[in-house]
């Protein structure tokens, strides 16, 4: 038996409406990777994270505890976690991240926002006060709770001037691009992600890297945003030698990694697959989204070296 | 055998979101997904458009395993918004049978 689908979306439901998070991230985890960069708070143009990166290492966790209960007798009590995670955070006891996790995540984003400083794009942002975007709630079909989130998140970036936002990942990208205007009525932000912004900027590498790569294109990137182009431009520039798969570009093949949460299982299998076009030869995959870069990692098993882009991006823009 | 449900069928008609009419039944989105889900999109689409909500109901673990990659849609000779229509499925189970 699957694991239980209401009680598991009802579960991450509560969260967002009780911690306007679906999972219990600490302001320190969320923010950590800002310190020492002096980002002014706020401003006409900001980065927005959505905390997508910062929360994977509690979404590894939390499936790595589903995947215990997964066909088994205990997922018949999972509607008691729910019942309980109203008033104490139950969640916080099923997904406690590992501290490597934890660094290895930051970093990303601090490493997007080392290659937009680089490139001289001013920008702010609003450490504890920004807002998870709601991709869950509304992938989920948790549609009154996503709409209310999704309206809290546009009112607090108007009120503060906001007219531009730098995103992070496809999914936060897609959703306050593509979603947010159908559900709020004259939304008028710019949303672009980083890798949009640093190939109109038209950087210059500080290095050539001479390594083969293997593209991995995000599904939500490739086919719901068609940002393609700018990511090989970005690393063709730096001296990477890219290998296209057959299954690349608006073919993409899905990591898997949308259904862990309901189906880890399946998403394991879905993952496997894809390791296997993407472990061909001797060279890393590049991913540009942090889901399939924890799902690719778990199904490589160490057979394929997988990277994000913004690390290999900052090996060669930032002189690493 | 299966009922239609007038309440479902009126939901369905008057959705801005869910629109399967265009669906040609050529099988590409089941050839491509990368699910392997057989019965999504146009077997289930069909039940919804009949208004039969019970067989839609019977098929949850479906419609909440697909993966909303966009594979099929990149592929369909219809034009069908099929991740849209997904969602709608989605939105109905949430409200309608897990009460969110």
């Amino acid at each position: 038996m699957p694991l239980p689908t209401g009680d598991i979306i009802g579960l991450l439901r509560d969260n967002l409406v009780i911690r306007k998070t679906v999972f219990p991230i600490s302001k320190k985890n969320a923010t950590g990777w800002a310190s020492g960069l002096d980002i002014p708070v706020g401003g006409e143009t900001v980065i927005y994270t959505g905390s997508m990166y910062q929360l994977l290492p509690y979404i590894i966790a939390s499936v790595k505890s589903l995947e215990l209960f997964e066909d088994t007798f205990f997922e018949n009590f999972v509607f008691l976690a729910r019942f309980f995670n109203r008033f104490i955070n139950v969640s916080s006891f099923i997904a406690i991240p590992s501290g490597k996790d934890v660094r290895e995540y930051s970093t990303i984003v601090r490493n997007i926002a080392r290659l937009l400083i680089n490139a001289g794009v001013k920008f702010g942002y609003f450490y504890e006060k920004e807002l998870y975007s709601g991709t869950l709630a509304h992938d989920l079909g948790a549609e009154d709770t996503f709409r209310e989130h999704a309206r809290n998140v546009y009112a607090m970036l108007k009120k503060e001037g906001v007219k531009s936002i730098i995103t992070v990942d496809p999914h936060t990208t897609n959703l306050m691009r593509s979603v947010y205007p159908v559900f709020i009525d004259d939304f008028d932000l710019e949303v672009k992600s980083y890798l949009e912004v640093l190939a109109e900027k038209d950087i210059e590498p500080e290095k050539q890297i001479g390594e083969d790569l293997i593209i991995h294109d995000s599904c939500m990137y490739a086919r719901g945003e068609r940002i393609i182009d700018e990511p090989r431009t970005l690393l063709s520039k730096a001296g990477y030698n890219l290998i296209e798969l057959k299954d690349s570009r608006e073919m993409t093949h899905c990591c898997g990694g949308p259904i862990e949460s309901l189906f880890p299982s399946a998403a394991n299998r879905i993952g496997a697959k894809r390791v296997e076009h993407l472990a061909d030869g001797n060279a890393s995959a590049v991913t540009m989204c942090p889901i399939c870069l924890a799902t690719l990692k778990k199904a490589s098993e160490g057979k394929l070296r997988v990277e994000d882009i913004s690390t290999l991006l900052a090996r060669a823009y930032c002189g690493e | 055998m299966s009922k239609v449900n007038p309440e479902f069928l009126k939901k369905v008609k008057t959705s801005d979101e869910f629109n399967a009419s265009a669906c040609l039944n050529c099988g590409v989105c089941t050839a491509v997904c990368p699910a392997d889900i057989e019965l999504l999109p146009r077997k289930l689409f069909r039940y919804v458009l009949l208004g039969l909500d019970d067989k839609v109901r019977e098929h949850q673990k479906e419609i909440f395993s697909c993966l909303l990659c966009r594979m099929c849609e990149e592929n369909c000779t219809g034009d069908v918004h099929i991740s849209e229509n997904v969602l709608f499925l989605r939105q109905y189970f949430t409200k309608e049978v897990f009460k969110l």
